[in-house]
């Protein structure tokens, strides 16, 4: 029995070709074995192994241990007295969609209007952004694309910072909704308290948007609704398609899990509350307040994206040290985070703001982990990337020290097993003005 | 009568034991930034100023002395942020003239800004707050320590020299700002109109004295002139070709810095620092040669045109050129860590350590032309100080305790433990605000029923 596509099939087949992207790019073939020796090997998910070897061929890690048989045609970099850990994550950039912020013809962010469901962040990355080399040499290998701007921003993108085409690029598409959860606006001079009738205005304005994403998600139920219906039998009558509710199909059904930007208490209480009423798999991203929700996000398991951690305290009265100690908060509590630059420029600077939770008490390992480990779990990639395993991409940098401090130098990159060349923009105008006569 | 005496006399000696309280800092790792590291050493501090520095048991602890134990500990001098618009009230621009050099930072401070609090937090204690950057010549810029609740004038450094801000390239020619609608663009539009405004600003100084000169000596003459009108643009444009006003210039393109550079030539005044001065690795020989000290940040760059060649090894290539190079902030975020832009310095273009942590400390006391008594833990200069928990540079490190002429103006330990007791007495204070309105409600519905 031969079964026409439905609408909603047609749905899942754009999504998978996306989705479906090879994870090693470039002609794995090709791809040379490489061997680091007698390196300190951090894998992250187990102990650090002095003197010991990675291999790995084909773009994929092969063996990773104290003693491990290096293939003959292998490549062999000696790694004395240097470290080698998975390449960092950063889970929340806007990395390829923006070269310069005041150059509207360079910035593809936000769409217009409030709900751009289908507005795909795959879709418009510039491989050849001078962006990428500046955030991939300081050790950043992968990262989570995000579309900003409305209430429904678009559909995120999981990237490794490298390829010759958007689609090389993409490992995972989408990873997530995007959603900036209603807030309700505070007055035009920050902590000042508005007039009754400004107030009223706003929380006016905040429930409309709140109705907006409201109905727009219960149509989209209805439509997935609809397509099932048709899906399942052919009498049903056909109606058109609509890209809006299609793009909301897998949101509503859990499929996909929202990316839920909520930073003060009220404001991701409510989106939590919100996305119970949908039933929406919900991750949370900024989540300034983290600490006073814990048990609402303890018995959702609600992961969070916190960040930038380097960044000011969102009240007056805040403790000068609200943003670097939340992590602590999280990882005491058992719940899954990981951690953002928020940042497109800046990506190379994602190791020192999960340094800067560190330097106020969470354990210096986690705080590798939560951009390597933890982004990976949580983007459901931590069968290809995160950690330095047998059988994930050889996502892999070499570093003279911890990458987490400044200090540190990157000195070799590699993703999906090529060797990334350890320059960028930024580099070459160095090289050319340190020489110039 | 009695009574008043004892007071007074009770004052005097209350005060005398202020001016010779003693501190000292034991046992610490003291980065002097000019004379090296000591490994254990002591800080003993006498009215605000450095007494004495040295190896433990070098130096004499007086008896009496308010003792700080800083075991495992660093001290390194408070850092300098020479580009802040921390506790500014308002904004930071007097927007609505191409030169508004007239205006005044030191007006519009707000003491109460959070932010200052902060800065100390990560070690900063003083900083340059300047005029924004919208037009040509912008506001007089001011000097301050992050007293915070002293009262403002306490803030003022009392040699500290005048400044003014200038500003080149998109922001003052409004390159990402559009009006709105009926009201016309602003003149200058171009960096040729920037350096029109520059020139002509000079130029008209220059008559102004002219004038003034003129009246002067017919005066002298025994003629009984009409003097000329006072000017108060004109009189600051005439103090900074006197010398009496710091320029700190704000710059991204290599092509505006040496502009500037000839202008100031031509017109004969004095740049103290580039502010920004993104692109100055591109031309940091003319600007060393020019004598002009350059205040930049290391990460930020593509968020404008003039900022896409921007690299973090801007401070490093100035610095090895011969510019006095300085790390600074432009952002109340920044502030609190700039410790770590100096340690960027070393990862990007190789400063030494050393080198490094002069960027943040004695390098903006020398452009500010504070270096008599900041930037360095040496005796005789101001005790402004911030002991850390581990080695500045390391991004695992936070600041620990901050003092300001040998106060306490940060303290980890207090804040952690004022949180509670601060928190209890916000909810009393919004209880009883809320009572209040509720019985201002009751009372109004009484009124009505009555009325």
């Amino acid at each position: 029995m031969v079964r026409r596509a439905s609408a909603l099939a047609l749905l899942i087949l754009a999504a998978a070709s996306l989705s479906a992207q090879s994870v090693i790019p470039n002609n794995p073939g090709k791809k040379p074995a490489v061997a680091i020796r007698n390196a300190t090997i951090h894998p992250v998910t187990s102990a650090p192994i002095p003197n010991g070897t990675i291999v790995f061929s084909g773009g994929v890690i092969t063996a990773v241990g104290a003693n491990v048989a290096v293939p003959e045609h292998a490549t062999v970099i000696d790694g004395t007295g240097l470290s080698v850990y998975p390449g960092l994550i950063d889970s929340g950039t806007t990395l390829g969609l923006t070269e310069i912020d005041s150059v509207p013809g360079t910035v593809d962010i936000a769409e217009i209007g409030d709900l751009n469901p289908n507005a795909m962040a795959a879709v418009a990355i510039n491989p050849h952004s001078n962006l990428i080399p500046v955030s991939r040499i300081n050790g950043v290998t992968a990262a989570i694309t995000a579309p900003q701007g409305g209430l429904i921003s678009g559909q995120d993108a999981l990237i490794q910072l490298a390829g010759w085409t958007p689609q090389e690029m993409v490992v995972k598409a989408p990873v997530g909704m995007h959603i900036n959860f209603p807030r309700v606006r505070s007055a035009p001079f920050g902590d000042q308290p508005q007039d009754e009738e400004a107030e009223k205005e706003a929380r006016k304005s905040y429930r409309n948007e709140i109705e907006k994403l409201r109905e727009i998600l219960r149509d989209a139920q209805a439509y997935a609704k609809a397509a099932a219906a048709r899906e399942r039998d052919r009498s049903v009558r056909r109606f058109d398609r609509d890209l809006l509710l299609e793009a909301l199909v897998p949101v509503v059904e859990g499929r996909l899990p929202v990316i839920m930007h909520a930073n003060l208490e009220r404001d991701i209480r409510a989106a939590i509350k919100f996305a119970d009423e949908m039933k929406l798999k919900m991750i949370l991203s900024g989540g300034q307040d983290v600490a006073k929700v814990i048990p609402e996000l303890e018995s959702r398991n609600i992961p969070v994206i916190l960040g930038p951690i380097l960044a000011l305290p969102p009240r007056e009265d805040d403790p000068y040290d609200l943003l670097f100690t939340n992590a602590k908060v999280l990882h005491d509590n058992g719940i899954r985070f990981a951690i953002q630059s928020a940042n497109s420029h800046d990506v190379r600077n994602l190791p020192y703001h999960a340094a800067a939770c560190a330097a106020f008490g969470l354990p210096k390992d986690v705080a590798l982990k939560a951009i390597t480990i933890f982004p990976a779990e949580i983007f459901g990639v931590a069968d290809k990337m995160g950690s330095l395993e047998p059988g994930k991409m050889a996502n892999v940098i070499v570093t003279d020290g911890d990458p987490l401090e400044i200090r540190t130098t990157v000195r070799r990159v590699y993703i999906a097993g090529e060797e990334i060349p350890m320059d960028s923009h930024q580099t070459l105008l160095y090289e050319k003005f340190r020489q110039r006569p | 009568m009695k009574n008043v005496k004892w007071i007074l006399f009770l004052l005097l000696a209350a005060l005398s034991a202020h001016a010779q309280s003693v501190t000292a800092i034991r046992n610490a790792t003291i980065l002097t930034i000019t004379k090296g590291t000591i490994d254990r050493g002591t800080i003993v501090i006498r009215d605000g100023k450095i007494a004495a520095v040295g190896a433990e048991g070098s130096v004499t602890v007086p008896a009496g002395a308010t003792v700080i134990d800083a075991t495992g500990k660093y001290v390194m001098p408070g850092i300098i942020d020479t580009h802040s618009h921390t506790a500014v009230e308002g904004s930071v621009n007097e927007i609505s003239l191409p030169n508004s050099g007239m205006v005044r930072i030191s007006d519009a401070l707000d003491p109460y800004d959070i932010s200052v609090y902060r800065q100390l937090a990560g070690g900063t204690t003083a900083a340059l707050v300047l005029h924004g950057s919208a037009n040509a010549i912008g506001g007089q810029s001011q000097i301050l320590k992050w007293k915070w609740g002293r009262p403002l004038p306490d803030w003022f450094i009392p040699d500290a020299p005048r400044t003014i801000k200038f500003a080149l390239g998109e922001n003052p020619k409004s390159a990402n700002f559009r009006p709105p609608p009926g009201v016309e663009r602003q003149y200058p539009a171009t960096r040729m109109g920037v350096e029109e405004v520059i020139r002509k600003s000079f130029v008209d100084a220059r008559d102004y004295l002219a004038r003034w000169e003129e009246y002067e000596s017919r005066r002298k003459r025994g003629e009984n002139p009409v003097p000329p009108r006072r000017d108060l643009l004109m009189e600051t444009m005439a103090d900074i070709l006197r010398g009496r006003i710091d320029v700190h210039a704000h710059c991204y393109r290599s092509d505006e810095i040496m502009m500037l550079i000839r202008l100031a030539e031509e017109q004969g005044f004095r740049i103290r620092e580039f502010q920004h001065v993104l692109e100055g690795y591109k031309v940091a020989r003319e600007i060393a040669a020019a004598g002009i000290g350059a205040g930049t940040f290391i990460d930020w760059w593509g968020y404008k045109a003039e900022a896409y060649d921007a690299i973090p090894h801007n401070v490093a290539l100035m610095e090895k050129n011969g510019v006095l190079t300085s790390v600074n902030s432009d952002s109340d975020e920044l502030a609190r860590h700039l410790n770590q832009d100096a340690a960027k310095a070393m990862k990007y273009g190789g400063l030494t350590e050393e080198e490094a942590l002069r960027t943040c400390t004695i390098n903006p006391a020398r452009q500010l032309r504070l270096d008599h008594r900041l930037g360095s833990i040496e005796v005789g200069k101001d005790a402004d100080l911030a002991i850390w928990n581990g080695h500045p540079l390391s991004t695992y490190s936070r600041v620990e305790t901050t003092l300001i002429e040998g106060e306490v103006y940060f303290d980890r330990a207090r804040d952690l433990e004022a949180r509670q007791r601060l928190a209890t007495e916000k909810r009393e204070l919004l209880k009883k605000e809320e009572e209040q309105q509720a019985k201002e409600k009751k009372g109004a519905k009484e009124e009505k029923k009555n009325g």
